[in-house]
Order: structure tokens, then sequence, then C-alpha cells
């Protein structure tokens, strides 16, 4: 950790991760609360439009963290990655700006209406509203997606005279194949984090017994919408990024799946220690020939393994890689068996008095958040050495002239301003859920910021 | 067409500091004008719809400039990195000063968002200016395209520049005292009562801080940034940027005067935009001038691809006439005062 380089990733690493915690579930909830909209205006009941705007209370606090916290992502491009900033900025700064232009307006003008202005628009205008906010969150995320799957997998481009970068085919770099399939997944991955917290709020009210025609439909929303993207998120969008990878990134995926030879019926590894010196995976618990399966869908395909490339070719820290695609899928494979179980006893009329479930429920909540996160870490340690897979090795990415110390100065900053932010986060989520749907009446939100949350 | 980008990055980030910069200046003056819970929450309510729509023209401009002339973004940022991290963590505090302040209600709650909120935008004004001013200055950018400025080193115009000097802290407090004469209009303008007859005070003695800051920075930065002459030489049609800083300054003294209080904000608007206009059309063709000229950051040395910037004109056309939909919507739908009472409970809903 003493080279400027390693800093500078640990400041980009540390400063997504944390930012990420918060849009992922904002995403989520966007869409769950156009639901609950959707519910209050076709069913008429008051009791949607009171649901709706406790979640939206609670999407007002995570989105002001979001917009603080992504303010410096897209700083930090030029400030600790100039040189890349410099090759690519022609190529990915069109999508970043087109973040700015198409969705950050949209939100942050349509956001303070919808949290502040429902007597003002009226039903229907405030569906409209509930409605854009949705809009512009996912349209941000394409945009965001677009611009990391072009690191990804490069497309639309060329190499220019000076050696930049130049964007070449506008609708190769926003309709690239890999963006479209890394987008679905990932904004799955953001409706069940959004899924897993309502249902855990609404677990939480009914096993306490307050508010609980709320806990109900906080329960029954979370299932009902969790359950279909669960098993989207295994298939087909978790399949095709596997097969993405598969195909243009063969040295990662022998490395996520800790295959250190080549083989035919390659099996897939449950668990183990991927020991790279002795390039071999310890205590290894497999299961034969599923790797050639699920890449080729053949079972006896040959499956290539870390063999077959170069060590410069391999990304930099398997065991990260390994353990993080293991812990993205381990988790997705749990939310799958708990939401068809929630489902089963929601289908016969159990679940809001089974109680197992409803603390399985409750307790479930911090692991969406870190599916999310490992999936995340899988994609882009996954990409490594390159910055632009094929195009640019991370090592020539960083600034040149921001030296280790100073990015340790601003390193520190940001943990300690995030460390504060993440505590008052935690009090006002804490509060907010304890308030409840029903806060009294003295609780009126935002004195004097209606439109405050970005 | 890279002059074409030039004027557009220039009129978003006109666009940014006329916007946000009366909602920063109105942070600068939050502990002054306002006095108790009530008016301090009439002052945040003056702001409240708009000043987070105000902050994305700051994203917009700098994704735009990414694009536009990536070298720039590189160089620029890397070589700015500290002071532009410490703003980055200013606008995280001033925006959860704003956005958490109203959760609670405590003595022990919102004083602390007060300060903040105060302090951050108050050293925001500063940062901004000194960038300006670092931008006039110029910066120890060597052959290779990339420098990297201290905070200070000894105060003084040499060749190894910091952030700080003389020159840059005069435009950081120009910048400071022209926000908060902006952001006193806009509070004068939106508020009723002693917030409004503090906030009218507070602009009065601005504007003449304003008026001997303007003219002494004026002249001394035709020396400090040889460019500036060369330029009004070649193209006199540019002295029209600087006559509307005039026109707008006069403006705000005589519309006070007459208690115009919504013409007195827009000529404070006006005189803003002719600053940064004429600062823009000194240093133009360069995006990033040198201490040694001959490595100055130009728009052609610093522009991307030619597709790129003609696809992306199309793009931005277009999506700028849809923000400036939503901007008239949403101001709109906010338009006039208020009152102490009425920002209970969020403004008007």
């Amino acid at each position: 950790m003493n080279s400027a380089l390693d800093v500078h990733r640990l400041h980009f690493a540390f400063t997504i991760t944390f930012h990420y915690i918060f849009p992922q579930l904002t995403m989520g909830l966007a869409l769950l609360l156009v639901y609950l909209k959707t519910k209050a205006l076709r069913t008429g009941d008051e009791h949607y439009n009171k649901a709706a705007r406790f979640w939206a209370r609670i999407f007002g606090i995570n989105f002001a963290v979001g917009v603080v916290t992504g303010i410096p992502m897209e700083f930090q491009f030029g400030t600790n990655w100039a040189e890349f900033s410099k090759a690519a900025g022609g190529v990915i700064g069109q999508t970043l700006a087109m973040e700015g232009v198409f969705s950050f307006f949209l939100e942050s003008s349509f956001l303070g209406l919808f949290l502040f202005g429902e007597k003002k628009l009226g039903r229907i205008g405030h569906w409209w509203a509930a409605f854009l906010v949705f809009l512009g969150s996912w349209l941000s995320g394409y945009l965001i997606v677009a611009t990391d799957a072009w690191m990804q997998h490069p497309t639309g481009y060329a190499i220019g005279a000076n050696g930049a970068i130049e964007l070449t085919s506008f609708w190769g770099l926003l309709l690239n194949r890999w963006a479209l399939w890394q987008y679905a997944h990932t904004m799955i991955g953001a409706v069940q984090t959004g899924c897993f917290v309502m249902a855990a709020v609404g677990a939480f009210y009914l096993l306490t017994k307050r508010d609980e025609a709320y806990g109900r439909t906080f329960v029954k929303a979370g299932v009902l919408v969790g359950v279909v993207a669960s098993l989207l998120q295994l298939f087909p969008t978790g399949d095709m990024q596997g097969k993405l990878i598969a195909e243009y990134q063969q040295p990662t995926l022998a490395a996520m799946e800790g295959l250190f030879e080549s083989q035919p019926n390659a099996p897939l590894a449950i668990l183990g220690q991927p020991d790279v010196q002795n390039r071999r995976l310890d205590n290894p618990l497999q299961i034969p020939g599923m790797l050639s399966f699920l890449t080729y869908r053949k079972w006896t395909a040959h499956v290539k393994g870390l063999d077959r490339f170069p060590e410069d070719l391999w990304p930099d820290r398997i065991p990260l890689l390994y353990y993080s695609y293991h812990v993205m899928v381990g988790l997705g494979t749990i939310f799958i068996a708990v939401q068809l179980m929630a489902l089963l006893l929601y289908w016969r009329k159990k679940l809001y008095q089974s109680r197992w479930m409803l603390w399985v429920l409750m307790l479930c909540v911090p692991l969406p958040y870190i599916a999310n996160t490992a999936g995340w870490i899988t994609a882009e340690v996954g990409r490594q050495p390159w910055l632009i897979y094929g195009l640019m090795r991370t090592a020539h990415g960083a600034s040149p002239r921001v030296g280790a110390g100073n990015a340790w100065f601003t390193l520190i900053g940001f943990m300690g301003l995030y460390s504060l932010l993440a505590i008052l986060w935690c009090f006002l989520m804490g509060r907010e859920i304890h308030l409840g749907p029903e806060p009294p009446v003295m609780h009126t939100h935002g004195s004097a910021t209606p439109a405050a949350a970005d | 067409m890279a002059t074409v980008w030039f004027c557009l990055v220039a009129l978003m980030v006109a666009m940014y500091v006329v916007l946000d910069g009366f909602d920063l200046g109105t942070g600068a003056i939050h502990l002054l004008v306002a006095k108790t819970d009530d008016e301090r929450r009439q002052v945040l309510a003056s702001i409240g719809p708009v000043w987070d729509g105000n902050e994305v023209w700051l994203l917009a401009a700098g994704g735009t400039l990414y694009f536009a002339f990536p070298q720039l973004y590189a160089s620029g940022f890397s070589g700015f990195y500290l002071p532009l991290m410490m703003v980055l963590w200013l606008l995280i505090l001033r925006g959860i000063a704003i956005e958490f302040r109203g959760h609670l209600h405590s003595l022990v709650w919102e004083p602390v968002w007060d300060f903040l909120f105060c302090v951050s935008s108050l050293l925001l004004a500063v940062f901004y200016g000194a960038a300006l001013g670092n931008v006039v200055r110029g910066v120890p950018l060597d052959g290779s395209g990339y420098f990297f400025e201290p905070l200070w080193t000894n105060f003084r115009l040499g060749a190894e520049t910091g952030i700080l000097d003389w020159y840059t802290i005069s435009v950081g407090v120009l910048a400071l005292m022209a926000l908060v004469m902006h952001g006193s209009l806009w509070v004068q303008m939106k508020t009723t009562g002693a917030v409004s007859q503090r906030a009218g005070h507070v602009g009065g003695a601005a504007f003449w801080a304003v008026t001997v800051l303007t003219v002494v920075v004026t002249v001394v930065s035709f020396s400090v940034q040889p460019q500036i002459k060369t330029n009004f030489a070649r193209w006199p049609a540019g002295y029209v940027f600087p006559v509307l800083a005039v026109a707008g300054a006069v403006g705000v003294k005589s519309f006070m005067a007459k208690r115009n209080e919504r013409n007195a904000f827009l000529s404070s608007c006006i005189y803003l935009a002719g600053m940064l206009t004429s600062v823009v059309f000194g240093v133009y063709p360069m995006v990033l001038p040198a201490r040694n000229p001959e490595y100055s950051l130009t728009i052609d040395t610093a522009k991307a691809g030619a597709y790129g910037l003609k696809i992306g004109l199309i793009w931005w056309v277009f999506g700028m006439l849809l923000a400036t939909g939503y901007f008239v919507f949403v101001y709109r739908s906010f338009a006039g005062k208020v009152t102490a009472g009425q920002s209970e409970g969020g403004h008007k809903s």
C-alpha cells in the first residue's frame, strides 16, 4: 500500500463502495414506490398513499446521501485517474455528461415535487412525479453501467492520431451488448435490495405487533416483487453475464472459478480456497462437469484454466475476485430459497403468521447489500489488470503528479467524513422506521427543505 | 467545433455560477440575516426546492467538460487535486446540512446544521473564486501536460505558484462578496419581514465591497494575464462582456434604490454572467493558461475527437431543452415569497 497506484485504487474502491450502498436502495425503492402509487391510484385506498409516503421519507434520506457521495465519483476520474481520463474522456465523458444532462436534471426537478408536492399535484400528477423519479434514477443507472461496460468491453471507438481513444459510434457505445446485460443484472440487484429492505421493515412491524396492516403490505410487496427479481437475477441475467465473461474475459472466468488447470468436464467449485502460489484450490468441494455445462451447455466441454494465460494477464487479486464471486452467487442462491419459501407461505395464506419466516426476512436485510457489493467487486477486480479491457492497463491510468501522500490524505478525509455520514444515516433510518407509517402529527418532515433530497 | 464547445461549457459554468451562486450566497449570509429558528427555516425554504437542481449544473458542466476537452479535465482536476477534494467535502457537508436539518427538532440539532451550511457555503464561494484566479493567473504546467499545485508556496506570483497567493485570494474574496450580494438580493426578494430587511442591508454593504474589489481585481488581472489585453485589442466586440458586468452592477444599485427587488436580483445575475464571460473571453483560446505560455492548454490541444463533439452537440441541445423545461416548471411552481409561517412542513405543499 505504499505505491501511489495502490492508494488511488483503494481511494476509488472505498468511495464507490460506500456510495453504492445508497443508490441500490433508491433505484429499487423507486420501482416499489411506483408499485405502491399505482395500487393507491387503482384501489383509491389511502392506506397505499400512506405506505408510499413512509417509503418516500426513507427514499429521501438515502437519496440525499447517495447524491452527496455521488458527486465525488464524477470528479475522481480526473483527480486520481488523469491518464485514463485523458485517453478515454472523449468516449466515457459522453455517457457521464449524458447522465448529468438527462437524468440528474430530471430527478432533481421532480423529486422535490414527489416528496412535498402531493397535495398540489393531485392523485394523477403525483403518480407521474413518482414515475419520473423512477425514470430518472433508472436512466442514471443505465448511463453509469454503460460507462463501466465500455471499460469491460470497449465498443464503438478507434485510436486517434495522438493516441487518444476516440468515439466512432454513438450507438456502439450506448447499445454495447455488455451494457444491456450488465444493466439488467445490476438493476435487478437493486430491486432485490429494495424488496428485502421493504420486506424486512414489514416483518419487523409484524413481529413487534405494530402497524400490522402496513407490515402486511410491505412484506407482500417485498416478496411478490422479490421472488421475480431473485429468479431473474440467476437466469437469464446472471447467466448471460457469465457467458459474456467466458467469451471476452477468459482469464477472469478462470480466476473467478478458481480453475488453475484447463480441463474437459471442468468442475464448479462450491467451496475451497485458491492457493495462487501453488496454483491449486485447497479443500475443494466441487460439482464435476458443472462449470463446463454452465459455460458451454455441454458437460464434457473443455474450459480454459489460468494455465493457458501468461501471468501478466491474470487478474492481480485472485483470492478477492474468487471470494467476492462466490459470495455473490451463494447469496443469490439463498435469496431464491428464501423468497420461494415466503411465496409458498403467502400462497397458503400463512406468511403473516409464520414468525420464523418473518424473522428470516428481517434478518436477511444486510445480505442483498453484501451481494450487490460483492458483484461489483467481481466485475471490477475481474477486469484487472486492465482499466479498459485489452486497451489500457490500470497501472497506466493514474494521475502522474498526485503522490501517495496526497492520495492518502484525501482517502483518510473521505473515510472520516463517510463514517460520520454512516452514523447519521443509521440514526435517521432507525428513527423513521421507529416513527413508522403513521407518525405523530408533530413529525412534519423537512421543515425547510422541500426539494431537499436531490 | 472546439470553439462552439468552449462557449457551451462557458455557458454551463455561467449558469452554475448564477444559479448555485444565489444559494451559496444565501448560505453565506444565513447566520447573519436569520436569527430565530423560524427565520432560518424561512431562509432555507427560499432555496429548498431549487438548490439541488442548481447544483446539477456543476455536474452537467463537469461531464460536458470531460467529454469535450478530456485533456483539460485530466490536467486541471489532477493539478488542482487538493482544493478540488476540499470542495467535494464542502459540497457533501453542505448537502447534508440542508437535507438533514429538518428531520429533527432539538436545540442541539438545528444549530449544528445551520453553522455547517453557513461555513461550507462561505468557503465554497472563496474556493471557487480562488480557482478562477488560478485559471487567469496560469498554472505551472510543463511539457507533459500535467502539473500539481500545493495549497500555497510563498503567496507570490513566481514560477512555483500555489493555489493560494495574494492574487487568487483577492479573487476569492471578490467571489465571496459577489455571491453574498447575489444571495442577499435573492433572500430579500424571496422572503418577507425582518429577514428580507436584513438581507437588503447586507446586500447594500456587499455592493460597495464588490464595486471596489471588481475595479482592483480587474486592473490587476490585466497585468497578471497578458492574453486578456491581446484579446480585447483583437476582438473589440468582446467589450460587450465587461460592459454587461458594469451594467449589471449599476442595475443592482439603481434597482435597490427603487426597491425593485426582482430587477435588482436579475441585475446581479447579469453582473455575475458578465464577469465570468469577460474572464473566459480574456483567456480564449486557452482553456488552461500555463505560467510558461508555451505549455498552455488550448481548445485545440485539449479537445476530443471530431465525431464525438458533433454527436454530442445533438444530444446536448435536446437534453438542454428538456432541462430548461423542468427548470421553468419548478421555478414557476415556486414563484412568490416565503413567509415565516409558511415554511412549516415543506413549502406550499
